[in-house]
């Protein structure tokens, strides 16, 4: 029996609805580039899931809490760093969740998948927060996400809250002071920027995840 | 260095976009997802919708409208019109704006701005304040520029700013639709008074309009309308004589634009020679 092509050539990815994303506009560019990317918030749909995608707009605290009363939490833990190592891209806040803890309204823990810390742009006469615009980011070329992509590609960042520049980090962008634009552990990818309002840029960046999560499902099939 | 934003303003008015002449008179442009494919595909860096009737007709801005026009694009997207609730701000997000722009409420209703602000977060906002000019000062206009206030644009920006204003809209309605250019002064006055980005709305008539407002005031973002309409490739074509002229823009085109020159704010005529004597070279396609 044949496979059937479409689910040979794009893997399962499930971009998870917590209340706190723009989550149309993320499966809107997955759609462009003609992969279907499930919405989902259960924990269940986590486990079917070739690849997760944490999207996020908004405060961190609150985020961290829609996801403990979602269940989310172990799910994405089991799914992510668990056997499987499923590949997984946080955008935003999405990314920043990763890290150990934030300080954004008070001291709260994230998932914790990173040792960084999250801490608020500070703002000065030049560098108003929130920072927002287009900015060009220097990056590893070595990292999968950045094929095709030039080195003074410019992305799409909106954001209060930074996390720190550190071994993690295989993208950096300047806004007063280094930060992280991009982070790379293994399997766990985030962006600081929004790939998905990144024009032709971002939807390279976006291609390129699912062509790593393809070469992962190929290899393990092998 | 982040760079200077141009951002895509569409007015909606009876569900379609139209061009605006002083808040007073309006021509047909087309349907919104058209024109804002349009100017995504031409590489504007954000695109701003404003439904300016939604407020007086007591409702919003239609989400299915938003739901067509934010996913004929792949950048950010602001929707503006009649929004005053959480469920509303909910829905548009939930369609796929990015941020919020809000005018009435501000006004209206300040403290609805931080609910808003503390729940989507304050780089989902920005206040859209209109001003204009009489022989008297600045004055801030309510109600689409039918009632003219006693506040003064400085203030006002600020209090937004404290409520949770993450950007300021900055509209000129006595420059709407004049193509002579921002009002300078008043850019600069605001910018200067407020900790978050302004955007400059009003007058862009010409590529110098956009690089004299973001060279010599604070503005962080140029905005047009009418301008970006009916001049095929007119992001394009105006960011390479911005970066021609030393600004630091983002300009992500395969093409080069530079032979194209404006007059009076339209591109000029070209000689049919000189398009002959062009050299093209041909670029292979690149599929995403």
């Amino acid at each position: 029996m044949r496979e059937n092509p479409a689910t040979m050539t794009s893997p399962k990815l499930c971009v998870v609805d917590y209340g706190m994303g723009n989550v149309a506009s993320v499966v809107n560019a997955f759609e462009f580039l003609g992969v279907e990317a499930e919405v989902t918030s259960s924990p269940a749909a986590l486990e079917r899931a070739d690849a997760i995608i944490l999207p996020g707009v908004g405060a961190f605290g609150e985020a961290m809490e829609n996801l403990h009363a979602r269940d989310l939490v172990d799910a994405l833990d089991t799914a992510v760093r668990g056997p499987a190592r499923k590949p997984f891209l946080g955008i935003c806040l999405g990314m920043q969740l990763v890290a150990a803890e934030s300080s954004e309204l008070g001291q709260t823990r994230g998932l914790g998948w990173i040792e960084g810390k999250v801490r608020a742009l500070p703002a000065d006469e030049t560098h108003v927060s929130p920072h927002v615009g287009w900015l060009d980011i220097e990056f590893n070329d070595a990292d999968p996400l950045f094929a095709r992509i030039p080195q003074d590609g410019c992305f799409y960042f909106d954001h209060s809250y930074y996390l720190e520049v550190a071994g993690y980090t295989s993208g950096v962008a300047r806004y007063g002071q280094p930060f992280t634009a991009v982070l790379r552990a293994d399997n766990i990818f985030g962006t600081q920027f929004h790939p998905e309002k990144s024009q032709r840029n971002g939807l390279k960046l976006l291609r390129n995840f699912v062509n790593y999560c393809l070469a992962r499902r190929n290899a393990e099939a092998a | 260095m982040t760079k200077r934003r141009i951002i895509g303003t569409l007015i909606l008015r009876d569900g379609i976009v139209v061009q605006s002449i002083g808040f007073e008179r309006y021509l047909p442009v087309g349907r919104p997802e058209i024109a804002a494919r349009f100017l995504d595909t031409w590489g504007i860096d954000e695109i701003v919708l404003l439904d300016i009737t939604a407020r007086r007709e007591g409702r919003t801005i239609d989400p299915e409208t938003v739901s067509r026009v934010a996913r004929a694009i792949h950048s950010p997207l602001t929707i503006g019109g009649g929004l005053s609730t959480l469920d509303d701000v909910h829905d548009v997000m939930r369609a796929g704006a990015d941020k919020i722009a809000v005018n009435g409420l501000l006004l209206e209703k300040p403290d609805m701005l931080t609910t808003i602000a503390h729940r989507f977060g304050v780089q989902c906002i920005v206040a859209s304040i209109d001003v204009l000019r009489t022989d008297d000062g600045l004055h801030v206009a309510a109600d689409g520029a039918r009632q003219i206030l006693d506040d003064d644009p400085v203030t006002l920006a600020r209090r937004a700013a404290e409520a949770g204003a993450g950007e300021i809209l900055l509209n000129a309605v006595h420059r709407d639709g004049m193509r002579t250019g921002y009002d300078l002064e008043l850019v600069d006055m605001v910018a200067g008074a407020v900790h978050v980005p302004v955007i400059a709305l009003g007058g862009a008539g010409h590529p110098d309009h956009i690089r004299e407002v973001l060279a010599d005031t604070g503005a962080a973002a140029a905005a047009a309308g009418n301008f970006l309409h009916y001049t095929e490739h007119s992001v394009a074509a105006i960011k390479t004589q911005l970066v021609r002229h030393g600004l630091d823009v983002r300009l992500d085109a395969e093409a080069d634009y530079g032979a194209l020159q404006f007059d009076d704010g339209r591109v000029s005529r070209r000689d049919e020679r000189a398009l002959l004597d062009e050299i093209f070279e041909i670029i292979p396609r690149e599929v995403i």
